[in-house]
């Protein structure tokens, strides 16, 4: 089932009685969740994630704007009407239940010709136990699980009634970073098999662009961009998104372009042709640079880590917006300590944004 | 190891001793006293050891009178005042609007002294010379004989004294539960509503067992509160006690202490031990009961 998110909004109404406006916590938020695909909603602390998720599971109504169920208008429909599972980021497993009791729970609920008769509940527990793999805990109550196991747990409940679509608040943010990176390639595994449309709430990016098959970037409870991951690492619409993604972050420069060159502080980095001319804000992966001694841009060098493959160079520039730069080489380049490096650039790895409006410009070499 | 033993120990001292002298020197004294035929406090006499005491107390009509007064009381006000403040403050946490003043008017009687409650009751419930009080009016007007609850027979009495020790015991469960309900995290609610739980449901399969703790608090202390019953009766009663056939057995104890039959420290020693294994054996059991149906 897919699902559409039409002109979404959200607005609380001010606690702070001396300010009238309403905190707009999603604004005219439109996207479509293809059919059996796994969707992140990424976006830093308080940029609306949840208000969005809460909204599609029926838990807050939209102060506007329309939710579609594969085509079936459910704006007015109460969460339970919805059938959806979710999964809260506290998990929300009942304390006094064991595994067990807490994943049969939903089933209980089914009422007139859902209803299940005592053994085809147990069965359906035993298969959604087996799938996310937690069959030997399920006498087990909540307390005396891993934060792991128990997430897991939350995943079977949340499963079991077979729902139309899975809800997943920030479901990793109380788990160790090992446990992290195991447990969401289980969520991965887990929609491959069951193929339910699922929507991932993070904001750790590395679990976004790990887990998803498209990611919906946000901002101030505003739509940035819905992708494939690696397509909005590549190409970032705005300023904003290419900051937000990649670790290291991207190095960001004041430019400008001038006569068919892309400049930096005084060095004519690229030969370029822009649609726009004038001051620019250049976006530098940090795997854009190559070193080379006769390079167009010039640096003061601070330090060169070799860690295995790949070697750090930190670097700082008069034009950056951060004092030190970072630069990400193989290691089969020797950079020789010296308190100067030059690099010349790699263009795709090189964006370009309105100094105003941080859109991005599109460029090609000459 | 050792070490920070002793220093615990030391820590401790300041409370153990004063322990050891307000509550287990007493306790001890009492056990002693009840088995000491005729002990005079003034003398300090007796005149043999047994369980004369005990003989004595078990076959007093007063003290059967008020064994009998406090069971009723407990097991009838337990029940009920935790009961109705159960549903009182579910309704409380559910309604959004005014919970404040709610909450607070429930809460009044608590700060209310228990003698001028006791003095409402009258109003209500006292039959004079001038007017049958409230609560006959009302039975008169629906069609029903006219009850003198204060002076007249024990089952209108003992009716009133439960009512009475309810209205006193529920403002402070209510707001124990309040809080216990409002500590509840909404998001078990938010994954049972997903869920399509239904309300009942919810109430006793996930309330319920969450507040469970606070509930089993309010049972214990309830039942010791009310086998400890003393001042309610006073209030509405006086402190003729026996006559009214309304005593309680630490009302028995005092008045074998200090009231008019006073003066006899062995038979209120002999009470007061039969009431603490009376407090003991019940608390024992609500433990072990509870065991099975409190969820930490
Ligand atoms: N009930 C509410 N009343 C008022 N403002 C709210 C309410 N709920 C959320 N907000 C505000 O709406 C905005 C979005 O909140 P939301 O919880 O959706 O953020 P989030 O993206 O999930 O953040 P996080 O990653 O920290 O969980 C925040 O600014 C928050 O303060
Ligand atoms: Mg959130």
């Amino acid at each position: 089932m897919d699902v559409t998110l039409k002109n979404l909004t959200k607005r609380f109404p001010n606690r702070n009685k001396h300010i009238h406006t309403d905190v707009v916590a999603v604004n005219d938020f439109s996207i479509t969740i293809p059919d059996g695909q796994i969707v992140s909603l990424l976006g830093p602390s308080g940029c609306g994630k949840s208000t969005v998720l809460n909204m599609i599971s029926g838990l807050l109504k939209p102060s506007s704007g329309k939710i579609y169920f594969g085509g079936e208008d459910v704006t007015e429909l109460p969460p339970e009407k919805r059938g959806i599972g979710m999964v809260f980021q506290s998990y929300a497993l009942y304390p006094h239940l064991t595994a067990r009791e807490n994943i049969m729970f939903p089933l209980q609920n089914f009422k007139g010709a859902d209803k299940l008769t005592k053994e085809q509940m147990a069965q359906r527990v035993n298969e959604t136990a087996e799938l996310v793999q937690i069959s030997e805990y399920l006498d087990r109550k909540p307390g005396e699980l891993s934060g792991g196991q128990q997430q897991r747990v939350a995943i079977a409940r949340a499963l079991v009634k077979l729902p139309k679509a899975l809800l997943l608040d920030e479901p990793l943010s109380n788990l160790d970073a090992r446990l992290r990176i195991q447990t969401r390639e289980e969520i991965r595994r887990i929609q491959r098999e069951t193929k339910i449309t699922t929507v991932f709430v993070t904001h750790d990016q590395d679990e976004a662009m790990s887990i998803s098959d498209t990611m919906v970037v946000m901002k101030a409870g505003e739509l940035q961009q819905i992708g494939k991951p690696q397509q909005i690492y590549d190409d970032p619409k705005n300023l904003f998104v290419a900051k937000f993604l990649g670790a290291p972050p991207i190095n960001v420069f004041f430019g400008h372009v001038r006569d068919g060159y892309l400049y930096i502080g005084e060095d004519a980095v690229l030969p370029i042709t822009s649609e726009k001319e004038g001051e620019v804000f250049v976006c530098i992966r940090p795997e854009g640079f190559v070193p080379a001694p006769d390079g167009p841009f010039r640096c003061s060098l601070n330090s060169v880590d070799v860690m295995g493959r790949d070697v750090t160079v930190l670097f700082s520039h008069p034009s950056a917006e951060t004092k030190i730069l970072r630069a990400i080489v193989p290691s089969e380049n020797v950079i020789p300590l010296a308190p100067e490096v030059s690099f010349s650039l790699k263009p795709a790895k090189t964006l370009l944004f309105d100094k105003t409006t941080q859109e991005r410009i599109a460029f090609s070499v000459r | 190891m050792e070490h920070r033993n002793l220093k615990a120990w030391l820590y401790l001292l300041p409370a153990i001793a004063f322990l050891a002298v307000f509550m287990v020197y007493p306790l001890v004294d009492v056990i002693v006293y009840s088995f000491e035929e005729g002990y005079n406090s003034a003398s300090q006499t007796f005149f043999g050891v047994g369980l004369y005491n005990y003989r004595y107390i078990l076959r007093d009509p007063y003290f059967l009178q008020a064994l009998k007064n406090t069971f009723i009381l407990v097991i009838i006000t337990v029940p009920v005042s935790t009961g109705f403040a159960l549903l009182i403050s579910y309704a409380l946490s559910s309604v959004s609007k005014l919970r404040e003043l709610f909450q607070t008017i429930y809460f009044l009687p608590y700060v209310t002294n228990t003698l001028a409650v006791g003095l409402v009751f009258m109003i209500l419930f006292k039959k004079t010379a001038y007017t049958d009080g409230l609560i006959n009016f009302l039975i008169k007007t629906f069609g029903g004989n006219s009850v003198d609850f204060i002076d007249g027979p024990y089952w209108a009495k003992m009716t009133v004294l439960c009512i009475y020790t309810v209205w006193i015991v529920l403002p402070f469960k209510i707001l124990i539960l309040t809080s216990a309900f409002a500590s509840v995290n909404k998001d078990y609610y938010n994954a049972a509503r997903i869920d399509n739980t239904s309300k009942s449901r919810i109430f006793f399969k996930i309330t319920l067992p969450m507040i469970s703790p606070m509930i089993f608090y309010l049972i214990i202390t309830g039942f010791i509160g009310a086998f400890k019953a003393y001042s309610d009766a006073v209030a509405l009663f006086g402190t003729k006690l026996n006559a009214a056939e309304m005593n309680t057995i630490v009302g028995y104890i005092y008045d074998m202490l200090y009231g008019n039959s006073g003066g006899y420290p062995s038979f209120a020693s002999a009470s007061a031990v039969v009431l603490f294994l009376i407090v003991l054996t019940i608390t024992v059991i609500n433990l072990s009961v509870s065991k099975k149906y409190v969820h930490y």
